[in-house]
């Protein structure tokens, strides 16, 4: 609560050395008022420092290759340890997993003997499209956005992730036609 | 004898004596009272303690025995912290640096170990204080600073977990920090998350939720690494210390160790 200008000025010129009741209670409440303010955009900016503005991670983006690349019926691990994927082609297309369990997080292992993916941690199991069939895991592996760049390359968007329970597999960017 | 007598005596009129200890002998009830009074450390304990309150079958020294324990792990730790460094690269190998080739080999297996048992005699100690019914008025306040010395022990096991830098510890702490999505409001898998947008922007995504702010990054990486270090041997430490402080000087303050009903 600021002091009306002009009055606290003729205050003080009647009585130059004491600070009046008013003026010393709105001084303190200024006070106050930036002390807390100073308080709290300290603690923002504190809990900011704790976000960092750049990751050393891989892009969230990232280009595949061409489509010819990837062979019919065939799991590809090349992105596997760098961003993360499995792209798995069949007869209809293109469709990347997340290599990530449904289940608890760990990376699932693609065995090609038996057809199947299997996480380590608690063994969950999953088809090659990605659907679950045994173990912990709730629900089918996720899906990541899968586009044709200009340059006829595969862009694999990691942002966007696609749901099997969520109906969201047969949306037109889960997967890619060739 | 007399002689060490003397010397003794001499000592104890000395002023560099004097300047320390402000009581005399304590052969007085009065001295052994002020030498727990004047001494900083022994001050946060109670000046008398009931021999009723000490008898093992009464307190099992859970307590006691966790607090040597957290010793321990100060002084194993701080030892371990001369080798080991909190980086993708050098995390793994200075842990087997430590086993095969560093001279007293066992020092990281002594922290592991007393680790592993601060854990256990922390909740023995809890059963015990519930047990012996040591939570209730007046010491409702002490019991709640113990429960978070428990949190704290266990996050402490937590962070170290990660330290290793081997599989088991990537993806116990894969698995451990997942749950940190599901809080609410804060992570984004949490209930309550989806309501905090902005038109269509969600303003909670897994680059800036509360798991991010644990791990630094999207997944347990090099940042996750150095967080979890700073946590398990400054952060956690640190608290876990005040809160201790604290723990045992209101064990005096609420009268002692409960006695035996
Ligand atoms: S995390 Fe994959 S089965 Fe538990």
């Amino acid at each position: 609560m600021a002091a009306a200008p002009g009055k606290p000025a003729s205050a003080q010129a009647a009585t130059p050395s004491v600070m009046t009741r008013r003026g010393f209670l709105s001084t303190l409440g200024v006070a106050w008022t930036a002390f807390a303010a100073a308080c709290a955009a300290g603690a923002v900016a504190t809990t900011r420092f704790m976000f960092p503005n750049v990751l050393f991670e891989p892009p969230q983006q990232f280009k595949a290759g061409l489509p010819a690349d990837f062979q019919t019926g065939t799991v590809d691990q090349r992105y596997k340890e760098s961003f993360g994927v499995f792209i798995v082609r069949d007869e209809q297309g293109i469709y990347v997993l997340r290599a990530v369990c449904t289940h608890l997080g760990c990376t699932p292992n693609w065995l090609e003997a038996e057809n199947k993916f299997k996480c380590p941690c608690h063994g969950s199991g999953f088809y090659r499209s990605g659907i679950n069939y045994e173990g912990p895991a709730p629900r089918p592996l996720e899906r990541y956005r899968i586009v044709l760049a200009d340059d006829g390359q595969i862009l694999i968007d990691k942002t966007k992730i696609f749901a099997q329970e969520k109906g969201e597999w047969s949306s037109p960017d889960s997967f890619l036609k060739v | 004898m007399a002689v060490l007598k003397k010397l003794w005596d001499y000592t104890r009129n000395t002023q560099l004596w004097n300047s320390i200890f402000r009581h005399g002998p304590p052969d007085t009830a009065r001295n052994r009272g002020l030498v727990v009074l004047t001494n900083v450390f022994l001050h946060l304990h109670p000046v008398k303690v009931r021999r009723s309150g000490i008898r093992l079958r009464f307190t099992w020294c859970m307590g006691g025995i966790t607090f040597f324990l957290f010793l321990v792990e100060v002084a194993t730790g701080l030892l371990l912290m001369f080798y080991y460094h909190p980086t993708v690269e050098y995390a793994y190998v200075d842990i087997v640096d430590l086993r095969e080739q560093v001279p007293l080999g066992v020092m990281r297996e002594l922290h592991r170990w007393g680790a592993h048992a601060m854990v256990i005699t922390v909740w023995l100690h809890m059963l015990r204080v519930f047990m012996t019914g040591s939570y209730k008025p007046p010491r409702e306040f002490n019991w709640n600073v113990g429960v978070l010395l428990l949190v704290l022990t266990l996050l402490l096991s937590f962070t170290g977990y990660l330290l290793p830098w081997d599989q088991l510890a990537m993806w116990a702490v894969t698995v451990g920090s997942n749950m940190a999505r599901a809080t609410p409001l804060l992570g984004h898998e949490g209930p309550g998350s989806s309501l905090l947008k902005i038109g269509d922007i969600s303003l909670i995504n897994a680059g800036n939720d509360a798991r991010f702010a644990l791990l630094g990054g999207r997944f347990v990486g090099a940042g996750a690494l150095l967080r979890f270090y700073v946590l398990h041997c400054v952060g956690i430490p640190v608290v876990a210390i005040i809160l201790m402080a604290v723990h045992f000087w209101r064990v005096r303050k609420d009268g002692g160790i409960s006695g035996p009903v």
